[in-house]
């Protein structure tokens, strides 16, 4: 820039000092696009929450726009517009979230209490008001812990044959079919392990079988998500390794797999949230149980899925609470073993 | 830039030329004796994993033909367009309207969830403040914590009553459009309601992969768009969603396959109907999950369950040809970018 | 004062101490909490018609879903008297129970239709040295609940309810209700009718009742997938009575547990002479009593007699079967097998589930499965 410029515009930078539309602005035409949807509720037959959002959001969006083109110009219009948009998913996606997590809550804190995490089902009628999910507390702490105890080291090591090692046709096939396996409906995961394991080889129901069932719909996450993780490991990182003559093996499991390790662990804590409220293989395959049974080799043997999906069908008040309170236990055992595994990633993460 | 890491996957070993069954890296310069062994192990560990997985899903295969063939060829009507499910009565049974009804409500769940679930990731990885950031990522996955029962309790009770004023508000302003007419006004439990749910399973597993993949991209792409004068969006265009390509759709592949396969949330809020129909707000519509969920519980022959495992193994068909189609899409962004 | 505070240090120790010693957790359920006067009747007189088996046992069942509620008095009655035999109901559908009684998964099945032909062969198989019989236990009458605002007491005649559900009457003050229901102010409201979604005896019962009762305006036959046209499906009887009673309007055919549970009206149906019968437990079970047993030897297949013109016999029900293996059974839980089910097809066993929206076996039929139960091997 030469002296005459600075001469003309001595404060600031041309873009710096355009004009920008002042922050009461958006709040005015917030206000302006809840009313006016207000209004059009009232005049027309128009009724309903949903609508209620997406109407007024959408006018604030157009009004937001027409404002900020007019003033700020089109590009800076449209940055605006997207960053409204993205506030706007977010929302869309915090709302159910909210809905799901705040029916759940509500109707499970009805049985949340000591006996609920204490006692088993064994001589309790439906219609009793006490009775409890240990056991299946257990059986899916059980199931779901065998099944990512497979599944993990078993996908890291696909995910890594495929990012580090595959060339040729082998890794096309094995991607492809990884992502295959992820439609698999979970019904037919159950359906193949039940006729494969608890029938053809006579090993009957056991929470051990749930496990199969449940590691096959672990599988695709697991690989997918790790593939993606390790793609995304510095090729910088790598080399410096193999300049410091560094076997490719070492590499890997030292430098590679630790800088994916917060990637992954969210990776598998997907497939292990997922599988945990799966109800449909568990069913097939680990029967259920009233009473505590620790062993889950052998046996049938209790889920928590399963518990909340025979109980909220009943027709007592009794047995739909104990439902609802098994849901809320599942969605915080998830949350733990979120927390926990977020902490162990902390403290694994390589620092760079 | 190098986009390329994210677009065309295999780039962190292409920088080594050696054969694909020797193990790479810069042998000579290592000390290779003590390292070889070792390396040749792991490779055929991982190798053995990949052969592995696919043994794994040849089991499947095999089972679901194994026990469909019989039933298909047992079928007194055409598999593939007959829109009825009667194999314990008069033997006829048919795949067209489940296949549509699953194909309808994953696409339309897709079409839901997906721009909400990337707007979320990119929101989190880019533009919330860290205070904010962190305990959104975590309510996002917690979506993923939910049982599908209860996704399914939650919708055939609480979402199905209220998605009636929104679907008479489409029908009555919108009813031009061939997907929003309705034939009696009734509505709920419908596709519609459906695919919401479908949407708001899958938007956990998207966002969090897409969040995963945006944290990733290098800084300098991003400050040095800045620095160019680019506006946020104009940053997140050029340099974020590029690097993040193919992880969002790996992450989309994951979302779908989630959708087409969910079984207990569908049967919960859908209707029910053997019927192809394009209404997505009238009670009604199918999707293959679902009626396997539905149907198992009382098909006790040989052909009424066979019937039903063929009716998967459809379903293992439909992943197959879209996993193809989102691959045949990546390779031709790939070289459009290329 | 003092030493209160102190003791009250110590409790609460002890209680912490307890509640982690809890945590081990324990299939004892008697303790506080337990109370066993909502249902099953008096314990005491329970037991006195349980004989225990010597040793331990756990048995396991599957099936039906419409006899949970009575399997799990039963099971608590029994297990409360005999500490050493688990009673393990894997639920799951009808369908299932067979095939898993045929694959020697499960000890016993219930299902809500008697075993069909084609299923008969693998079943027999399974038993090995006998063959499966069908032991009809769990009786129950088919609510067809309603929302009609002001409305609490209605008949709809078998024909009404068929056209009601081919959606040939859609108004609740059409005037074939209207007809039979003088007094009874009916809204010119829209009917919703709501049906199973997922295969269910309900429904094959329910469609049963239509296709005798209403010959000529019930064309769709009887089916376990609901047969009938249009309408709102919903997965298992607790939607289905959800949805009629939050949707004003709306009509639904369900367990009659689901209708008491949730206070939904339910309507007074005709029977073959075109009387309204009420929907009570006794006259359900009348009805029931007039079936004829078509099976052979012990199989106590029931055959309804939908002719039946008595006026009170509450002709829309539900029987609940027990698949089981006459002889061949597992030798080590025969004992327990024949205890459990013995106890259930007892007099105090069949009372036992009254309030839970059951009926008792009418008392021909009752002897006659006690002595099946006897018979097993």
């Amino acid at each position: 820039m030469t002296a005459a410029v600075y001469d003309d515009v001595p404060l600031s930078p041309p873009n710096l000092s355009r004009r920008k539309l002042p922050w009461w602005a958006f709040v005015v035409t917030a206000a302006a696009a809840v009313l006016v949807t207000w209004a059009l509720f009232e005049l027309t037959p128009i009724y309903g929450r949903i609508i209620f959002v997406l109407v007024a959001a959408a006018l604030y969006l157009i009004v937001q726009t027409a404002l900020s083109v007019s003033v700020e110009g089109w590009r800076h219009a449209k940055n605006r517009l997207m960053t409204s948009l993205l506030l706007v998913s977010v929302i869309l996606a915090v709302l159910p979230l909210l809905g799901v997590l705040g029916y759940t809550i509500a109707k499970g804190l009805a049985r949340f209490d000591g006996v609920f995490f204490t006692h088993s089902m064994r001589a309790v009628a439906e219609s009793d008001p006490n009775g409890g999910a240990y056991h299946a507390i257990i059986g899916t702490l059980e199931q779901v812990g065998i099944a990512t105890v497979i599944a993990v080291p078993f996908g890291i090591m696909v995910a890594i044959y495929l990012v580090e090692y595959s060339r040729g046709w082998l890794g096309k096939v094995v991607s492809f079919f990884v992502d295959v396996m992820t439609g698999l409906p979970s019904i037919v995961a159950g359906l193949f392990i039940l006729a494969l394991w608890v029938l053809a080889l006579r090993m009957g129901n056991s929470g051990f079988a749930g496990s199969l069932a449940l590691m096959i719909l672990m599988l695709p996450t697991v690989v997918r998500s790790c593939e993606e993780m390790l793609k995304l490991v510095p090729v910088s990182l790598r080399e410096a390794s193999y300049a410091l003559g560094v076997a490719k093996w070492i590499t890997i499991v030292r430098i590679v797999l630790p800088t994916a390790l917060p990637g992954i662990i969210t990776g598998v804590m997907l497939a292990v949230a997922r599988v945990m409220g799966e109800t449909a293989p568990v069913l097939l395959t680990v029967f259920g149980n009233n009473v505590i049974h620790n062993n889950p080799f052998n046996g049938p043997q209790a889920s928590l899925p399963l518990f909340v999906y025979n109980e909220v069908l009943q027709s007592y008040d009794t047995a739909i609470n104990r439902a609802w309170t098994g849901a809320l236990t599942l969605i915080g055992i998830v949350l733990l073993l979120n927390l926990i595994a977020r902490a162990v990633a902390r403290f694994a993460r390589v620092r760079g | 830039m190098e986009p390329d890491i994210a677009t065309t996957g295999r780039s962190p070993t292409s920088v080594e030329p050696t054969p694909e069954d020797q193990p790479r890296g810069a042998t000579s310069l290592r000390d290779g004796r003590t390292n070889k062994g070792g390396d040749v192990a792991f490779r055929w560990l991982s190798k053995g994993s990949g052969w592995l997985i696919l043994l794994l899903m040849a089991a499947v295969a095999a089972f679901l033909i194994l026990k469909a063939v019989p039933a298909i060829t047992s079928d007194k009507s055409n598999f593939f367009t007959t829109q009825v499910w009667d194999p314990d009565g008069t033997g006829k049974f048919g795949i067209a309207a489940l296949a549509f009804g699953t194909l309808l409500a994953s696409l339309i769940a897709l079409i839901i969830g997906v721009p909400v679930a990337v707007g979320v990731a990119l929101y989190i990885s880019h533009y919330a403040p860290r205070a904010i950031a962190r305990p959104l990522a975590y309510v996002v996955d917690l979506l993923a914590a939910v049982p599908s029962v209860v996704f399914g309790l939650w919708g055939a009770v609480y979402l199905s009553p209220n998605l009636i004023p929104l679907s008479t508000f489409l029908s009555k302003y919108f009813g031009w459009i061939w997907l929003f007419r309705s034939t009696n006004e009734t509505y709920g439990k419908s596709i519609l309601v459906a695919a919401v749910v479908l949407a708001v399973m899958m938007l956990p597993i998207v966002a969090a992969i897409s969040r995963e993949v945006f944290v990733q991209t290098p800084t300098e792409h991003v400050e040095g768009a800045l620095a160019l004068g680019a506006t946020k969006w104009e940053t997140m265009r050029m340099a974020v969603l590029p690097y993040g390509r193919s992880g969002v759709v790996s992450a989309v592949v994951l979302g779908f396959g989630r959708a087409v396969g969910e079984t207990i949330a569908v049967a919960m809020v859908l209707s029910s109907t053997y019927r192809i129909s394009w209404r997505i707000l009238d009670p009604g519509g199918n999707t293959i999950a679902a009626n396997i969920a539905n149907r198992w519980g009382d098909a006790s022959s040989t052909i009424s369950q066979g019937a039903l495992i063929a009716s998967g193994l459809v379903l293992f068909g439909i992943t197959l040809i879209v996993n193809f189609g989102a691959r045949a899409i990546v390779r031709r962004g790939r070289k459009a970018s290329a | 004062m003092k030493i209160n505070r102190h003791g009250a240090a110590v409790l609460g120790l002890a209680a912490a101490g307890a509640l982690m010693l809890a945590a081990c957790g324990t299939d004892n359920n008697t303790g506080a909490g337990a109370t066993s006067s909502s249902s099953g009747g008096d314990p005491a007189s329970a037991a006195s018609s349980i004989t225990c088996p010597s040793g331990s046992a756990n048995l396991t069942l599957s099936g039906s879903t419409a006899q949970a509620n009575a399997i799990s008095v039963w099971a608590k009655n029994f297990e409360n008297a005999c500490s050493g035999v688990n009673v393990n109901n894997g639920l799951g559908g009808s369908g299932q129970g067979v095939s898993q009684f045929q694959a020697g998964s499960v000890d016993f099945a219930g299902s809500d239709y008697p075993l069909a032909a084609t299923d008969m062969p693998k079943a027999n198989a399974r038993c090995k040295t006998g063959d499966a019989i069908n032991i009809p236990l769990v009786p129950g009458p088919i609510a067809v609940g309603f929302n009609v605002p002001g409305v609490t007491t209605l008949k709809l005649s078998a024909s009404n309810l068929a056209k009601i559900f081919s959606g040939k009457i859609t108004k609740w003050n059409d005037p074939a209700i209207a007809k039979d229901n003088s007094g009874v102010s009916l809204p010119a409201m829209g009917i919703q009718t709501f049906h199973r979604s997922d295969t269910s005896g309900t429904s094959f019962n329910f469609s049963n009742y239509l296709a005798n009762e209403a010959k000529t305006d019930w064309t769709y036959g009887t089916n376990k997938q609901w047969p009938g046209p249009g309408g709102q499906g919903d997965k298992g009887s607790a939607l289905v009575s959800q949805d009629v009673k939050k949707t004003p309007g709306g009509i639904g055919y369900f367990e009659l547990s689901y209708a008491q549970q949730q206070s939904i009206p339910y309507a007074q149906v005709s029977n073959a002479a075109g009387t309204f019968v009420p929907l009570t437990q006794e006259n359900a079970s009348n009805f029931i009593g007039k079936a004829q047993v078509v099976g052979t030897g012990n199989n106590l297949t029931l055959s309804f007699d939908y002719a039946d013109t008595g006026a009170t016999d509450y002709p829309n029900v539900l029987v609940t079967y027990e698949i089981v293996c006459q002889s061949g059974n597992d030798a080590s839980k025969l004992p327990a097998l024949k205890a459990f089910l013995g106890y259930a097809a007892s007099a105090d066993g069949q009372k036992a589930i009254l309030s839970d929206g059951y009926v008792s076996l009418p008392e021909n039929i009752r002897t006659k499965v006690a002595s099946a139960i006897d018979s097993l091997k």
